[in-house]
């Protein structure tokens, strides 16, 4: 038998189900992976092995006493990771910044608490890059995560620690957020697989706002069976939150058969340009020939405005987070940084306490919001978003999924990038237009480079048809192994 | 040269909902609880709260554009106004901005040049911010802040520049107080500031299409301060202009103590708030449905209510306008009229002067309210009734009403105990006449020597001998008679 810190979600829940194993030997197991690993890696901001053991025991025994174990919460018992900007009642969220250090939030995410209503135990929050703006976790103020496949270098961002955890088994699932690729880019250069919903289909609150109307929370997972696992307790209307809507979750039943017959795929031409690393090319040409394999009919399309997405992100994400990150000002919670004055204080907090790219983008925001600006830069930019959305919706007339490459490159070396925003933003471009539409998209491995670092693929769908993606990712996982590798760390 | 005056004004006034614009925080009387106690998560802009749309409010913003006359917007638009100050908690206020909920109005207003009405130019909702106490500390000056006001729902009423006398901004000024009281979405209080106005003042030489460049006067938190202030304004303006001078651009507060504008932020302090459209919130939807349940809930409006008073009670100008100023008082006299019908008073007049006089002096001199008023509207009618049947004068009814409204007593206890019901019974008067002719020969005997005078003093006899209780008509027919009798036997004899 696999050591338990092997298991994937589905196997941990289905085990505990059965009374094969118990909660309190699962978290164990994650415990002490973690405690093992976490030294090299970093995953974490914040640990509660204490609570999580005591929750565990508590759920063992919940299951030992009742009559009816379908009454029991599905997940019960279950070990996971939230990245450090949703907000766990009682846990400290910094949101990997020095300007939330020590600031304890009284509320649960809505996402959160679904899970723990759930049954979930939750061991620690995640790092983060810095307000989770960051492709490589290298902005968290609390030092960078590192890729469990290759120490030297990034796990990808920002929510590397929540990816890099799971591709170290050190927890079996953690919940992301991806507002401009935030789980699919470090979930492919992890070699694990990662969710991003629908925009409205999974609730905001508690989720710390960077990018208001790109935000969503997504999962980081083995499989994508564990993806779709997760997925209804996650999606719904929330009364907190003013942007979810209202649509029926459907019930994701996987098919045991890889029949992909039917299924019309679409390879979008500018996601396979100049710049692009040739392995990753060709592995994820492989993948969508596998898919073709599978029964799927594919097909080349365009969406012609690929190129502006990094413009058009970088003006919107950044103007919202410029009014979305004036909050912190050192009056309310955060550590304050006294001064002679209000604007004093105002301008020490907040001058010492955000790190440099915050201030980068809190910048570019306020530049592009103000008077004399706005037209030419975030009105512009949101008229452009606009044709991303047509583009997609173009598209998906021929097409049921578009499948693409999530980065131009698998996992780059610590530091290479830190200097240069401009190639850190570029990390994002193929990532970037799901946000910009609010489609779903789905990342997981399908090969590896010559160094032995994982290659990711992206399908992305028309709204609301998350299921699609599960269906496909699933098929194409029940036949390849790609996702089943474990890094080699020795403990 | 002659100058006009061209005046707008801006108002803000808190929504009376239960709950704050955007979280369930109650709405709470600043004056009365606790700081902070009102305040949750989201109204603390803590992170990763977001804000959801109060509908009460959306309503009560409704309201008052439909009885403005505006066009609703079916979608508008929720922005985020940013600004850096302690008193806001998430750094930005959500208000509507390019899109709101309501444009082009008219307010109807009456003044001594007859009845015309105010362009409104737009009507929207936006959240409260919080409230700074600033205090002298031992260790120097520091604030307070007391997030309960955070949140609460704010609407802001703008008029076009639309006014051009002292009078007309007060008809304005108190005819919209009226018609958020009558809408039932604000108190009016403007001490407390649940109401606020703001003016933009500027003059023109009379004639002149173009417009002069305006001030801005903040600060008003009274009906005097604002017609001071844009009086002392318009005052100033004009001396700057005669003597040459220039308006500079500016926005000035009120000093109340010395009466005067004063300067409050310069040019070079003027903020860009870098709106943009609020991206927690969708547009915000108002449907044909939502629309009529809300024109369904609509009461009577003032100037609808003022006609109607006119028409069907035949009252007087004044007299409307005081029974109509507030719903309360109005409900008041349409319950008394009604009553005082079943009690044989016809006249809907009388009632409404018992009401502006007696019952509103009793108010006043105990600072009530007509809510509040111990004594009920069908209790008047009662009272006036007795009146009306001659069973009590108008003085011993004066009594009464003092004293229901000090005991709560109902008029025909109070009348009945104290034995207050004046006689109208002929022979019981005849009898008391005779007592005093006969006890007061010498005065008798003067009047029908020709003295007319002796006459009202045997009449106060006759009433004091009737402790007050006489029908003073009855009495004084009764003695006439007998006096005249006494007269024409002396003549006869
Ligand atoms: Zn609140």
């Amino acid at each position: 038998m696999k050591p338990l810190w092997q298991w994937n979600l589905t196997d941990i829940v289905q085990a505990l189900h059965r009374g094969e194993v118990s909660s309190e030997e699962v978290t164990r197991a994650f415990l002490e992976r973690i405690q093992a690993l976490e030294p090299r890696i970093h995953a974490f901001l914040h640990l509660e092995p204490e609570a999580a053991l005591h929750q565990a025991r508590e759920a063992d025994r919940r299951r030992a006493k009742t009559q009816d174990p379908d009454t029991l919460p599905p997940l019960l018992g279950v070990p996971m990771a939230v990245k450090d900007v949703l907000t766990v009642r009682g846990m400290p969220c910094t949101c990997g910044s020095r300007i939330l250090e020590g600031f304890v939030p009284p509320y649960n995410a809505t996402t959160v608490q679904r899970l723990l209503d759930a049954g979930v135990i939750i061991l620690g929050k995640t790092n983060t890059d810095e307000f989770a703006m960051g492709s490589s976790t290298e902005n968290s103020a609390y030092g960078p995560t590192r890729n469990p496949w290759d120490l030297s270098r990034v796990p990808g961002g920002s929510s590397g620690g929540s990816a890099a955890a799971v591709a170290a088994r050190m927890v079996p699932a953690a919940l992301g957020t991806d507002t401009g690729g935030s789980v699919r880019q470090p979930a492919a250069f992890c070699g694990v697989t990662g969710f991003k919903p629908t925009y409205g289909r999974v609730s905001r609150y508690g989720l710390v706002a960077y990018g208001s109307s790109l935000d969503t929370v997504g999962t980081l997972t083995q499989t994508v069976a564990d993806a779709a696992l997760l997925f209804p307790y996650l999606a719904g209307f929330d009364p907190r939150d003013a942007t979810t809507m209202d649509v029926p979750v459907p019930e994701v039943v996987l098919s045991q058969e890889p029949d992909l017959r039917g299924l019309r795929v679409g390879v979008p031409r500018e996601y396979f340009v100049e710049g692009v690393h040739p392995q990753v090319e060709a592995a994820v040409h492989a993948a969508i020939r596998h898919l073709e394999s599978l029964g799927a009919e594919v097909q080349e399309i365009s969406l012609p405005h690929t190129p502006y997405a990094v413009p058009v992100y970088y003006i919107i994400a950044p103007s919202e987070a410029s009014a979305n990150l004036a909050r912190y000002d050192g009056i309310r919670y955060g550590p304050r940084i006294q001064g002679e004055t209000m604007w004093d204080i105002f301008f020490k907090t907040r001058g010492r306490l955000f790190g440099p790219e915050v201030k980068r983008r809190i910048m570019l925001g306020t530049y592009a919001l103000s008077a004399g600006y706005y037209d030419a830069y975030y009105a512009k930019a949101q008229k452009v978003r606009t044709l991303f959305r047509r583009d997609f919706e173009r598209a998906f007339r021929e097409v049921d999924l578009i499948a693409a490459p999530v980065a131009p490159s698998t996992a780059f070396p610590l530091g290479s990038k830190t200097q240069d925003p401009l190639a850190m933003y570029l990390e994002d471009i193929f990532t970037l237009p799901a946000n910009l539409a609010g489609i779903p998209g789905l990342a997981f491995p399908v090969g590896f480079d010559q160094d032995g670092l994982p290659i990711g693929m992206q399908l992305m769908a028309p709204p609301f048809q998350e299921s699609r993606l599960f269906a496909v990712g699933h098929a194409y996982q029940s036949t390849t192994d790609w996702h089943t590798r474990v890094p080699p760390l020795h403990p | 040269m002659e100058y006009e005056a061209v005046i707008g004004l801006e108002v803000h006034a808190e929504l009376l909902t239960r709950s704050k614009m955007f979280c369930s925080c109650p709405v709470v009387d600043l004056t009365e609880a606790e700081p902070n106690t009102a305040v949750c998560e989201v109204c603390a802009g803590m992170p990763g709260t977001l804000p959801v749309v109060n509908r009460r409010a959306v309503e009560y913003a409704l309201r008052v554009a439909l009885a403005l006359e505006c066009h609703i917007a079916r979608e508008s638009v929720f922005a985020r106004k940013n600004y850096f100050y302690p008193d806001l908690p998430k750094g930005y206020q959500i208000s509507q901005y390019e899109l709101p909920l309501a444009t082009g109005g008219r307010l109807p207003i009456r003044t001594s040049h007859g009845e015309r009405s105010v362009r409104i130019r737009r009507v929207h909702l936006e959240e409260d911010t919080g409230k700074l106490t600033h205090v002298e500390g031992p260790e120097g000056p520091y604030s307070l802040v007391d997030l309960n006001r955070a949140g609460v729902p704010l609407l802001e009423i703008v008029s076009e520049p639309d006014m051009h006398t002292v009078e007309e901004v007060r008809a304005y000024g108190r005819g919209l107080r009226q018609l958020l009281r009558y809408l039932g979405v604000n108190t009016g209080d403007m001490q407390k500031g649940l109401l606020r106005f703001e003016a933009n003042v500027s003059v023109r030489p009379k004639g002149s299409q173009e417009l002069g460049t305006r001030v801005e006067i903040k600060n008003l938190n009274s009906f005097k301060a604002l017609e001071e202030a844009v009086a002392f304004e318009i005052r100033r303006q004009i001396r700057v202009l005669e003597a040459g001078g220039r308006i500079e651009q500016e926005t000035l507060g009120w000093d109340e103590a010395r009466r005067v504008t004063v300067s409050q932020r310069g040019k070079e302090e003027a903020h860009d708030y870098r709106y943009f459209p609020e991206p927690d919130l969708p547009p915000l939807v108002v449907d044909d449905d939502w629309l009529e349940q809300v024109r369904a809930e609509m009461p009577e409006l003032p100037w609808e209510k003022f006609r109607r008073f006119q028409e069907v009670y035949g009252l007087p100008e004044y007299e409307t306008a005081l029974l109509t100023a507030d719903r309360p008082v109005a409900d008041y006299f349409e319950v008394a009229v009604q009553a005082a019908r079943k009690h044989g008073v016809r006249e809907p007049l009388r009632v409404a002067h018992w009401m502006t006089g007696e019952l509103f002096r009793l108010l006043n001199q105990r600072g009530l309210s007509i809510e509040e008023a111990p004594v009920p509207p069908e209790e008047l009618a009662a009272l006036l009734g007795f009146l009306q049947r001659g069973d009590i004068n108008k003085n011993t009814a004066q009594r009464v009403l003092a004293e229901m409204f000090e005991t709560g007593q109902r008029a025909q206890s109070i009348i009945e105990a104290r034995g207050l019901r004046q006689v109208s019974d002929e022979s019981r008067i005849h009898q008391w006449v005779e007592e005093v002719l006969q006890a007061h020969p010498d005065e008798v005997a003067k009047y029908v020597k020709g003295k007319e005078g002796v006459a009202n003093w045997l009449f106060g006899q006759v009433m004091r001998k009737a402790r007050g209780q006489a029908n003073p008509q009855v009495v004084r027919k009764i003695l006439m008679e007998r006096l005249q009798a006494l007269r024409r036997d002396q003549a006869n004899a």
